[in-house]
């Protein structure tokens, strides 16, 4: 019998009754008393010079209290990258800086020049439309390799050839890398396209910006993955607004992936539009301009090569990417194709020698930045497409290459050569949990069914790992992180025995007011309906860092579960004294303290009320009170893993795929809910299909984006994706955090992308198109129909 | 500004609107119905979605002018009278149909219109019919199953969790 509560059980989720019923309390849905309305103007070409901005005939339009333009923020800092990447020769990382407004140049089409504040949203568009603008264009730089080779374009003008940095990872390794694949018996070589994504939240970015004159105190109300993160880039870089005197709000967020983890240049905008003006300002997005402004994710160009015996056993790789970083750095832009992608080239196998390139490029699109996964689906999807095209060159198996190459479990702890150290694994274990669950036996028998159909089936095959949590503080600052990443969680007892737990975590999704509840409530042997999750608001949470990266649980659920400990110690004290035994022979289980081998005995709630009324209390040697925090800064990144099968059948006449089904057995440590785990790996399953069969971000040659809305981007749509099969049970527990867990939020959309494309190109050469070796990413029918016919 | 009355959830309700006011928008800012929400400008997404007269209808694509006199139901009106939730509600909530929430009031409209027309759906017509709702948290597994679920039908052929 299943657990119904606790660690393990999969309770249904108790935010659900909010969502379901329009109870929700979204940023867009939030009213404030004498609001005012904001509309961004924004620039229309992806480069120009700002000659003049003439805001007068605009300013005397009805409804309009203000307008702001660049020129008013220039005494104002940049929004800083959150990570520092010399290139390979110790050159400096290229920083521009990232104004909130555009101030003499607009460098990407929906750069923001101009805030117009109304009396209503109409009239402020209305507005907008009246600025009168002066703009030279400028040439605009879209492709990478010619940002890279004409130096005379330049997104920024100090910046040369537009390269922000030329990492190198790791530089000593290189010679050693070339060496072997000079003496290799066997080199397979592909070049290959990450396309570039949209994350696509559902719900649009939205801020409310809420000066009190009378205190000096600012509100904003903001969707983001981190409000403290938020705050602290205001307070510290951007407006210089003491942190005490600003409160960040993420309220109901309607998901992230990554792009609501930034701070935005509308954040600034609306709140000192709202203290220009003494009245709340609101901004809520439109779709168009999510697409035009939203942080896009992947877009990378990558040359990767493998280096192997003739028997398959790998000897080396090495790439050489170019990463697009677009007009500006977002925050973690520079660590995204760096430290999330190249120290994750040497995925699940035993390949000795690894060196990764990374190029960094400026162009005048969207700023680039971390969409689910951040680096390690482009690391995943170069590794696994070159395994699978390295397996068809030299005629071995798609499992057996894998299975050869993968780790053994009595490796771990095992020190990759870009620079990991693995705690722990059992990749074996999970590529025989697919093979189980994907009946692979039985391919060849669907395979010849779909053949009757006149269809050709592909089997694709993807072992992938991940890097998530991020960590330790110390190690990550060494290698250029200018944050902590740590978590925190505040438990704090109250008087009557329930819990308010505070943690640093942001839930925008994920369920975490269920799981978090689950947790603390085993521990301390209470109902879970006396639990509360608070997140979300910079005035109620300790500091802590946010959802994102595959972290919640395994760093802010480590913190929560080490304050949750604290709370027990003091509670053991508390109890030795009013059972007058000494603190060494209480127990804690099941709610309860107790006095070792005996009957006697207090109960949770009795010890919490009297530690906040203290009249039987050891007072002279402890503090009233039952309130704990806990900051938590992990001894390492958590290493899920897994092994995930896509079977698809191709249409040979018109290029249509469709998936015929989908398996991934994964490995996550310990699972604390089931349910939520499945739903996690569904969701990033979902993502990991559209990027590789409908998804695609595309600019013209001017910069221009053309797929700026839900008709031109292709979204997974239920009828575009199948059930899937998804398992767990093949748990090796994390070894350096308190509940032995893993991240997986970030895991399906990691390891899905080339099992898809793997089982089309498998699919094809099956068919006999043995002159397709890889197609780029939308596998979409016009291109698989092209390279059959190529 | 001329006033439109309607009937949302079983009243009669009246705000005033400019000609160019959405159904969704006279239902978020002017009847502070916020559970409809939206989430793009293009009447692709279908977090808007409501019932006008029954018919399942994109708020966002429709002129609250248009609609005067109509019935509309929205999510706030889909509970049952003691305030439980409705069978749609609920198969989504035992089925974790929903994560970030933004979606779900759409996805609850469309899914109950579908099974008001159809009300033993295969699992092609669901995932047909939910065409013009996007979500991009569940993968949609979770979704067709707790709408498969609210039908009736059993769903112990899908895959577990």
């Amino acid at each position: 019998m299943p657990k119904d509560h606790g660690i393990g059980a999969s309770v249904k989720r108790r935010e659900d009754i909010r969502f379901l019923t329009g109870q929700g309390r979204y940023t867009a849905d939030i009213d404030l008393h004498k609001q005012t309305y904001a509309y961004f103007a924004r620039s229309e070409m992806a480069h120009a010079k700002i000659n003049k901005i003439d805001t007068k005939a605009a300013a005397a339009m009805p409804g309009v209290i203000a307008i702001m333009t660049g020129e008013d923020f220039v005494g104002m800092g940049g929004n800083p990258a959150g990570w520092y990447i010399p290139s390979r020769d110790g050159a400096a990382m290229k920083e521009p800086k990232r104004p909130v407004l555009a101030h003499g140049k607009v460098r990407h089409v929906g750069d923001a020049y101009a805030i117009v504040v109304a009396e209503t949203l109409e009239q402020a568009k209305d507005a907008a439309a009246a600025i009168e603008v002066d703009f030279t264009e400028l040439p605009a730089i879209v492709n990478m390799a010619e940002a890279v080779a004409n130096s005379a374009n330049r997104v920024h003008d100090e910046i040369d050839n537009n390269v922000c940095f030329d990492w190198g990872w790791i530089e000593d390794n290189r010679a050693a890398v070339d060496a072997a694949f000079a003496k290799a018996p066997h080199v397979t070589t592909l070049e290959l396209v990450n396309n570039r994504l949209v994350p696509n939240a559902m719900e649009p970015r939205a801020s409310i910006g809420d000066y009190d004159a009378g205190t000096g105190d600012y509100k904003l109300y903001t969707t983001s993955q981190n409000p403290h993160l938020t705050r602290l880039l205001i307070s510290a870089f951007v407006m210089g607004i003491p942190e005490n005197k600003l409160t960040v709000i993420a309220p109901d967020v309607g998901g992230g992936f990554g792009s609501k983890i930034y701070h935005y240049g509308e954040e600034a905008a609306v709140l000192a539009a709202s203290k220009a003006i003494r009245r709340p300002v609101k901004w809520v997005a439109e779709r168009s301009e999510s697409f035009l402004t939203d942080a896009h994710g992947r877009d990378h160009v990558t040359r990767i090569q493998l280096a192997l015996e003739k028997d398959g056993t790998f000897l080396a790789l090495r790439t050489e990417t170019m990463a697009n970083v677009g007009a500006y750095l977002s925050n973690f832009s520079t660590a995204t194709p760096t430290f999330l992608h190249g120290t994750l080239m040497a995925g699940p196998y035993k390949t000795p020698l690894v060196y990764v390139n990374v190029k960094a490029v400026f162009t005048n699109t969207a700023p680039v930045d971390a969409y689910r996964g951040a680096g390690r689906p482009e690391a995943t999807y170069s590794i696994e497409r070159i395994v699978d095209l390295a397996a068809d060159e030299l005629g071995i198996d798609k499992v057996e290459i894998r299975r050869k190459n993968l780790l053994t479990p009595d490796m771990f702890p095992y020190t990759s050569p870009v620079g990991l150290v693995y705690d722990v694994g059992n990749y074996q274990a999970t590529l025989d949990k697919l093979i189980e669950l994907g009946d692979l036996a039985g391919f060849e028998k669907r395979a010849a069914a779909s053949k009757a159909k006149g269809k050709l089936r592909g089997l694709g095959l993807s072992t992938w790992i991940e890097a998530c949590g991020i960590a330790p503080s110390h190690l990550v600052g060494q290698l250029g992180a200018r944050v902590g990443l740590y978590d925190a969680a505040t438990v704090r007892v109250n008087a009557t025995g329930t819990i308010s737990v505070m943690t640093g975590a942001h839930s925008h999704g994920q369920g975490h007011e269920t799981v978090f509840a689950q947790i603390v409530a085993e521990r301390l042997g209470i109902a879970e309906s006396a639990v509360e999750i608070v997140h979300g608001d910079t005035s109620k949470i300790p500091f802590g860092m946010g959802s994102y990266g595959s972290r919640s649980l395994a760093v802010a659920g480590s913190a929560m579960v080490n304050a949750v400990d604290k709370i027990i110690a003091k509670g053991k004290k508390i109890a030795a004294h009013m059972l007058e035994a000494a603190e060494g022979d209480i127990e804690f289980a099941d709610g309860k303290f107790s006095v070792a081998g005996t009957d006697k005995a207090k109960t949770f709630g009795e010890v919490a009320f009297s530690a906040y009324v203290p009249h039987n209390y050891p007072l002279e040697t402890l503090e009233p009170g039952l309130d704990e925090t806990s900051f938590y800064d992990p001894a390492n990144f958590t290493y899920p893993a897994g092994a995930y099968a896509c079977e698809v059948e191709v249409d040979p006449a018109t290029g249509h795929v469709e998936i015929a089904s989908f398996t991934c057995a994964d490995d996550f440590g310990n699972v604390m809910n089931p349910m939520i785990v499945a739903g996690q790996v569904h969701g990033g399953v979902g993502q990991g299909i559209g990027q590789a069969m409908l998804e695609n971000t595309t600019y013209d040659a001017n910069g221009q984006l053309l797929s700026a809305s839900y008709m031109d981007y292709a979204m997974p749509r239920a009828e575009d994706v199948p059930f899937y099969t998804v398992d767990h049970s093949c748990n090796t527990p994390c070894t350096h955090n308190p509940l032995g867990v893993k991240g997986c939020g970030e895991a399906g959309a990691i390891g899905s992308p080339p099992a898809v494309v793997n089982a089309v190109v498998d699919a094809l050469q099956r068919g006999g198109y043995k002159h397709v070796t890889h197609i780029d990413m939308p596998v979409s029918p016009s291109r698989v129909w092209s390279a059959i016919n190529g | 500004m001329t006033k439109v009355t309607m009937v949302v959830n079983g009243k009669s309700v009246s705000a005033e609107t400019e000609g160019r006011t959405l159904l969704s928008g006279y239902l978020r800012e002017g009847l502070g119905l916020t559970g409809t929400h939206v989430g793009c400008d293009t009447s692709q997404c279908g977090a808007c979605v409501v019932h006008v007269n029954g018919k399942a209808v994109k708020s966002c694509t429709i002129f609250a002018q248009d609609v005067a006199g109509a019935e509309v139901r929205t999510i706030e009106g889909m509970a049952n009278a003691d305030g439980s939730l409705g069978v749609v509600q609920q198969a989504f909530q035992d089925h974790h149909g929903l994560q970030c929430g933004f979606c779900t009031p759409g996805m609850v409209m469309s899914s109950a219109a579908l099974l008001a027309e159809n009300p033993k759906p295969t699992e092609a017509e669901v995932r047909h019919y939910l065409e013009g709702n996007i979500c991009r948290c569940t993968g949609y597994h979770n979704i067709v199953k707790a709408v498969l679920a609210a039908s009736g039908q059993d769903i112990a052929a899908i895959p577990a969790e």
